[in-house]
């Protein structure tokens, strides 16, 4: 392997050490001419407040209530997506999966962490982890039970291996008692772990305690 | 490649422990921002693709690979590939002596308008081809047990078992190729495994799906 620079480096260092190292590293590439600050100040700026999981949020709210969006967006969530300016990077081909009585849906990346940015930003850390990656495709019931999570003996539970560059947002069940709720309203019951399919949407009682 | 980063099935990896989702921070420390960042902004000089920078992190020590937090594997990944492209020399990275700006000449290095646009169009996958799909929707397929020593997208898990095609998802760049280099399309397919056909203590009422290119898939024995 060619880059044994690092073999005899200690993993268990101190975050210091690691923070000395990254901003070497961004001294080196600035120097070199290889990356702008401004540009870097921008990705950040990018994922971290402008590209997030309001944006799925508002596909969900959406598709709840506008039955034709919700067509378009099961035929070609990419598209339809797009229509409500979410495009770009970890989002190039979208597919929507939907919860009904008897499925529910799970997505994974066992292999890295492919998740879809366009509509729910960067991924959480348990996403990343070794615990998730191994068992949410080897007993996913377990892990919902992680999250609190607790189906009906009969549910089937669809467990969706990112493995290609198609990325999963799974569209979770419309709570009862909503039925004369506001697109805008709906927005606040759908979270992101929702989205990824280890929570339900939240009824209207919970949003209520949430909010306390 | 059996690598540490293959962690479907994997025991004892431990509790999720998930961060309560109103509570977790986009990113948990400020150098984790700038791994980000640089991962991003050094993938836009076009120097490698998003299967070449998987394969840099997952040639790591497994063990090494499983211990480190996600950004400290895209850090070593990182470097990795600014070496082997030949955009730092080892000499620069780790004593930061001899620092060479002679390679920012010949690249187009993004400023923040043409990064925002390079982000919003992302990267398609999908490609033109001439020739037909081998598998159709209800095959039954057997998934093939990977000899590559490189990069591929076939989980172990996977490997030996049979399912079923529910869908064509067209022609889509090969990663197992693109980690080479090499942009070639193969068919892809999403195909379904019942949890018990994967996992012996598996519930009848689980099912995997997995996206899969023809070249991992054989023709299951009926």
């Amino acid at each position: 392997m060619p880059h044994g620079h690092h073999h005899d480096h200690d993993h268990t260092e101190p975050p210091s050490d690691l923070e000395l190292r990254v901003k070497a590293l961004e001294s080196l590439l600035v120097e070199k001419g290889l990356v702008k600050p401004e540009t870097l100040n921008s990705i950040i700026e990018t994922y971290e407040h402008k590209v997030g999981p309001r944006n799925g949020a508002h596909v969900v709210a959406k598709a709840w209530t506008d039955p034709e969006f919700k067509q378009a967006l099961m035929n070609d969530a990419t598209e339809a997506v797009a229509s409500l300016g979410y495009c770009g990077r970890q989002g190039e081909h979208l597919v929507v999966v939907e919860n009904t009585n008897d499925t529910h849906n799970l997505v994974v990346c066992t292999l890295c962490s492919c998740y879809p940015w366009t509509v729910l930003g960067l991924p959480p850390a348990w996403y990343k982890s070794a615990p998730y990656r191994s068992r949410a495709v080897s007993d996913p019931r377990a892990v919902l039970k992680e999250f609190g999570t607790e189906l009906g003996e009969k549910s089937t539970i669809r467990t969706w291996d990112s493995t290609s560059e198609m990325r999963y947002l799974v569209l979770p069940q419309r709570p009862a008692g909503t039925e004369n709720w506001s697109e805008q309203d709906l927005q606040k019951l759908v979270s992101r772990n929702a989205m990824i399919g280890v929570e339900l949407a939240r009824s209207p009682k919970q949003k209520d305690e949430d909010g306390k | 490649m059996k690598g540490g980063h293959d962690l479907g099935g994997q025991l004892e990896m431990g509790p999720i422990n998930p961060e309560p989702e109103a509570q977790e921070p986009v990113f948990h420390a400020d150098w984790e921002r700038r791994v980000f960042a640089l991962t991003l902004a050094t993938g836009m000089l076009g120097k490698w693709n998003i299967d070449e920078s998987r394969h840099a992190r997952e040639r790591q020590d497994p063990l090494t690979y499983v211990q480190n937090s996600y950004y400290e594997n895209w850090l070593e990944g990182l470097e990795t590939l600014l070496l082997e492209k030949g955009l730092v020399d080892a000499e620069e990275l780790v004593l930061a002596t001899n620092i060479s700006s002679q390679t920012k000449k010949l690249l187009s290095v993004p400023n923040p308008t043409l990064a925002t646009k390079i982000l919003a169009s992302g990267v398609p996958s999908a490609m033109e081809s001439d020739s037909e799909p081998l598998y159709y929707i209800g095959d039954s397929v057997l998934v093939k047990a990977s000899e590559t020593a490189g990069h591929t997208r076939v989980p172990k898990y996977a490997q030996g078992a049979t399912g079923a095609v529910v869908a064509q998802l067209g022609c889509h760049n090969f990663p197992d190729s693109n980690a080479q280099g090499i942009h070639e399309g193969k068919f892809l397919y999403r195909v379904s495994f019942s949890g018990v056909d994967l996992w012996s203590h598996s519930s009848t009422q689980t099912e995997v799906l997995i996206d899969l290119w023809e070249p991992y898939l054989g023709a299951a024995a009926n």
